[in-house]
Order: structure tokens, then sequence, then C-alpha cells
């Protein structure tokens, strides 16, 4: 199947007080209609940075993007105007925020929030709008929507803000959903709601998704291949039961071995650890950007940085050594 | 096993006034109302729930950070909630926090020596002159340079000032200490460092740990007995194992289901059990059981009346009607 969108070579960069930081060093990813990329890594990785640019939402200054394109149907929305990009967000496509209490409006109610999009990308009157947001809020079952649209984000609950941001985001039935760490502010039960409302949502609308946490495990649960990003590259790229039972990238390997779970004892064992911690985006070392990090580095890791290559079928990483043997390859 | 800590009936409500000159009551936020259980020596206790629960306002309450409502705290037998200010700060020294914002709880005009060194100086356990060699010692204990002690908490990392925050704890050489989320605000290829530190300074320093958190987890992974709270009450509360392997109250057995596994074939093969809404607010908890609006198996009589809290299985206290 053809990639609805793919991101390719994005190079971002941001000029600061410090210094120039490399937050997105040629990352390329892609997602097809109807499939959900996660992207997962520690924060300052890049992997926010890296769909803020697919939305052209970069700040400029200080960032810039310098290089790669985005193409959204073939077409590269890099070169698009402000204008054309204004046609492009949130009817095409869309995106939840991590924290929904800063991304709400506090002075609107919640019914002219989520209005606003389709009366600005379908043209709809406010009553139209007023409907549509009340059948919305029933999709993503927020109870006795016809008085909640009424509401300011602050009587909402935080799972239901963001179940409200989802609503909004749903609005213009988009292509792709661009979700960034939408249930890191929630809790565990909440986070459970919001995550089978976003799978049975894709599977009513096929929209792609691409789903953006820094957590190992909602992402084994929704996403149907996966990226790893460190240091603003990305380190590892899967289908996600290949890559959670064949990690071939040491820093996958380490994430994984460091994590306890709920459904299984380890009582007495030592964690894994990753000594020491990521770098800051600033300093640019010539070699892989973990190497100081890492237990399976070799002399060459600390002079090249390693490029994405195709071991396995259908499986890519960035690294010199095979994890499997422990030896260069 | 010896018991260290007796929490007995404890309650903290936090009123809700109204009025600008004259601040009428009229209300109140039972954040944590009656809650009892013990801490052995030398153990873990897990205390988990969501936000708003009460878990951090329990910790405080406990250490008398916060002055409680109602209810005892017997720390090695004596009663912290009956102790004037000068016998209270005396034991201070043996009760210890670490806190979960490594960047808010760290002085950010003061060194790294004066922040870990403050403890000393307030309980006035060494002398000026070697205070700096504990301090040394201190940061030792923690894994981090002893060098790096005149410089100032921004110039470290989130790991690091979680160290500098656990090294200050140590300091008065507490037998036990409160950690409030003491690894959520970090990254996760932190998270394991921090908590095999925790653990190495358990075994070393014969530490009993509160564990407050809502990485259910990692705390699977740390604690020895796990407690669970649900709007200012305790639930359930048993044995590591026994809790997560065969969860009684229905909340539990919900909490557990909903947390993913990082595995891809086992956390779509689990079975979920999806609380509908959210949790109501504690200035206004439902009568009778306070989990029954939101729970699968609530009969009439949860609605009016509340459960008792009672050993179900040997060791595994739980509330609920239905058990």
């Amino acid at each position: 199947m053809e990639p609805i969108l793919e991101v390719q070579n994005l190079e971002v960069k941001f000029h600061t007080l410090d210094g120039v930081v490399n937050a997105v060093n040629g990352v390329s990813y892609s997602v097809e209609a109807g499939k959900t990329l996660g992207i997962v890594g520690e924060s300052g990785c890049g992997k926010s940075v890296s769909v803020l640019s697919i939305m052209r939402l970069i700040p400029d200054p200080p960032g810039k993007i310098a290089g790669g394109k985005i193409l959204y149907l073939g077409n590269n929305l890099l070169e698009y105007d402000e204008t054309s990009m204004e046609h492009i967000r949130g009817a095409a496509i869309s995106m939840v925020f991590q924290d929904p209490m800063t991304s709400l409006n506090p002075v609107l109610t919640i019914g002219k929030q989520i209005g606003e999009a389709m009366m600005f990308h379908h043209g709809f009157t406010r009553d139209q709008a007023e409907r549509r947001t009340i059948e919305l809020l029933n999709l993503v079952g927020i109870p006795n929507p016809e008085q909640r649209i009424k509401e300011y984000p602050h009587q909402f609950s935080g799972g239901m803000r963001q179940r409200a941001m989802i609503a909004m985001a749903l609005s213009c039935t988009p292509d792709i959903l661009i979700a960034d760490e939408p249930t890191t502010a929630l809790d565990v039960t909440i986070q459970a709601q919001i995550v089978d409302l976003t799978r049975r949502l894709q599977d009513e609308l096929g929209m792609a998704v691409i789903w953006i946490t820094h957590d190992l495990g909602v992402i084994a649960e929704l996403a149907d291949r996966m990226v790893v990003m460190y240091a603003g590259y990305i380190v590892e790229e899967a289908d996600v039961f290949q890559l959670y039972e064949n990690p071939l990238h040491p820093y996958t390997l380490s994430l994984l071995k460091s994590l306890p779970r709920v459904d299984s004892s380890r009582a007495g064992e030592r964690l894994a650890t990753i000594p020491g911690f990521p770098p800051d985006g600033i300093t640019v070392l010539p070699g892989c950007p973990l190497a100081p990090r890492c237990r399976f580095a070799v002399e060459r890791c600390m002079q090249e940085n390693p490029h994405l290559e195709q071991f396995v079928a259908d499986h890519n990483v960035a690294c010199w050594v095979d994890v499997t043997t422990g030896k260069e390859r | 096993m010896e018991i260290l800590v007796q929490v007995r009936g404890l309650k903290k409500y936090f009123p809700i006034t109204q009025g600008i000159l004259i601040q009428r009551e009229i209300g109140a936020v039972k954040a944590v109302d009656d809650v009892s259980f013990d801490i052995y020596r030398g153990e873990t206790l897990g205390l988990v729930g969501e936000s708003g629960c009460g878990k951090t306002t329990t910790g405080r309450t406990l250490i008398q950070l916060y002055k409680p409502t109602a209810g005892q705290v017997l720390f090695e037998g004596n009663d912290l909630t009956q102790m004037d200010d000068k016998n209270l700060r005396a034991l201070r020294r043996s009760l210890q926090m670490i806190f979960q914002d490594p960047y808010a709880s760290l002085n950010p005009r003061w060194t790294i020596s004066r922040i870990i060194g403050e403890p000393l100086r307030v309980h006035r356990i060494n002398g000026g002159k070697s205070n700096l060699e504990r301090v040394e010692e201190l940061l030792e204990t923690v894994k981090l340079n002893a060098n790096y002690m005149n410089r100032y908490p921004h110039e470290f990392s989130g790991g690091q000032r979680q160290r500098i925050g656990i090294a200050r704890a140590l300091a008065s050489d507490p037998s036990f200490i409160v950690c409030d989320e003491p690894i959520s605000a970090l990254d996760v290829s932190i998270q394991a460092q921090i908590v095999n530190l925790l653990e190495d300074l358990q075994d070393q320093l014969g530490l009993t740990y509160l564990f407050i958190a809502h990485d259910l987890s990692m705390v699977r992974h740390i604690c020895n007995r796990v407690a669970v709270m649900y709007l200012g009450v305790i639930v359930e509360l048993a044995d590591r194992d026994d809790l997560y392997e065969n969860p009684l109250h229905p909340y539990t057995k919900a909490l557990l289901s909903a947390v993913p596994v990082p595995d891809p074939r086992a956390t779509r093969a689990r079975k979920r059990i999806i609380l509908e809404g959210d949790p109501p607010s504690p200035a206004d908890p439902p009568a009778g059981c306070r989990f029954h609006p939101r729970c699968p198996i609530a009969v009439e009589r949860c609605r009016s009346e509340q459960p008792q809290w009672r050993e179900a299985a040997p060791e595994h206290w739980v509330a609920c009607h239905e058990v």
C-alpha cells in the first residue's frame, strides 16, 4: 500500500543562545492509511519536533526546518505557503497534544472551540457546527453533550478534556491524526479509555495515526510499526511485534530490559540500566550519539555515526554492532 | 516482624472557604479519610492510586508536614500527632522525604554542599568542620562526583538532581523515608538507575520506605507490600505478589488490567476492565462504598453502606462487600 504521509530526511535545527541544537537529524518515516505508527524516545530526542514539522508548527525563529521533504499524498508540505497550510491543518492532518489544559482556550466554551474548525474548513453555519459537535462528543463518549458544549475547559476533568481534544481533531475527518503524548498526563484507567477510543475510531474512520510516547507499553498495545528515536536520530524501525521480540539496537534492548512488568514478578532482580544521560544536542560528537552510554560500543562507534540499514527483512537499525553476537558487523 | 510505623484512623480534611473578609467554611475536601496501616521495619510499602486519591497527602500527613484532622501516627511507639514542636523536630532526623520534582525541591540559589549540609546544621549533627567531609561522603553514597559540591542545581540533569535530593534525605541518618513519586519526573533510561540506587541504600543502611507511586509496574518491582488507595481511603492491602496475582477489590482489578505491558503479544492478549467515567470529587464523595458509581459488580448495599476493612485472606486486607 502507498503511504499517505512520508517524511524524508527531515532536519530541524534550533538557534539558541547556547548554540545550534540539532533537534532532528535526517529522519525518515512513513505511515499508511488505517495504520498506526508509534514513535518512542526520551524527552529531547526530537520526536515531538519531527511531528510539529509535519504541521509546520515549528516557531521560526529560533527553529528552522533545514532540509528534507514531507510528502502528503505526494505533495511536499514544506513548499506550501501559510494559507495553503491552513487548509491542511485540522482538515487533512490534525493533532492532539499532551496537555489538554494548556492546549484548550480557557475563555471559549468547548462547543465553540470544536465547532470553529468545521466553520472554517467546511463552511458550516453555527447551527450545523453545533449539531455536528454534539454528535462528535457523543462519539468520544462524553455524556450529556447538549449541556457540555456550553461549558468551559475548567469544568471538564483531565480525561474529558482529552476526549474533547480528540473530538476537535476528528471534526473534519482528517486522513492523519497525530497524537503527541496524549495520555502522558492521564491516569492509567483513563489512558486505557483513550487508547480504546482511538482504536475504535480508527477502525470506523480509517485514518492513519502517528502516536508519540515515551511509554513502551502503550506502543506495544496500539502500534503497527514503530520507530525508536535517540538524540535526533532514528536508531531502529520495524514492525512492532518484530521490534519487541528481536530488538537490534543496544538502546532499544537496554530500555526494554530496564522496564519492570506488571504481569510478572522479577523480585530481587536488578533492573538493567543505561549509564549516564542523553546528550544535549549542541555538542556533536563524531561517532554514534549513544556510544558513551553503550555497553556494546567498539572503536568504530566513537568515530563514525552509523546509518539506518536493513540487516533483517523489514527491520532497520543504525548500529555498527550485531547485538545478538556482540561483534562488529 | 517489627512494626516501625503504625497509622490509625488518619484523616486529613482541607477546608473549602467562601468570602473574602469573613471566610466561612462551606465544606471540606476529604483528601485522606480514615486510613489505617502498619509499616514494618526494613520493608518497602507501596502506596498506589490515581492522581487526587490522597496518596501524597497520606505521606505528608504521616510525617506531620500537614497537621492531621484526626488519627494517630505511632513511630517506634511515639505518637507524632501529640508531640510538641521541639520533640517532633528531634524525631524528624529519623523521618525524611524524597520529593517528586527534582527541579522544584532544590533551592536554585544554594550550592549542592549547602543543600545537602542543611539537615546537618539544623540538627547540629556534626561540628562545623566535618560537615564538608560528611557531604562528600553522602555524594559518594549516591554515586555523584564529590567535586560537584560547589555547583548549583541548574548545572545537573534530572537524574543527578534526584540523587542530590536523596543525599539530602540521607544526611540526618534517617530510618524511615517517604519517597513521593521519586521517579515519575525522570526519563525511562534514568528511572532504573534511581530505583537501583534506592534498593542498594536500603540494603546498606537498613532503611524503611513508604513508596508513593502511580507506576504499578515499578511498584511491583520495588515494594514488599502494596496498598491501593481510591478517593481518600485504602481499598486493598496485601503482599506484592498476592496483590498482583490475586487482586480482590474490583478497583484493584481494573487498575492492574489497565497497565500496558511492553510486549505486544502479551498486552494485546490481556483482558481489560475499562472503567466508565472519572473518579468523583473528594469534596463530595459518594455515600456507601466510594467506588460504587464506577464499580462493575456493585449491588444495592454498596450505595448505602460503607464496606468494612477486613482481612479476607491471611495478610490480605480489603474493603468490599462483594469479596
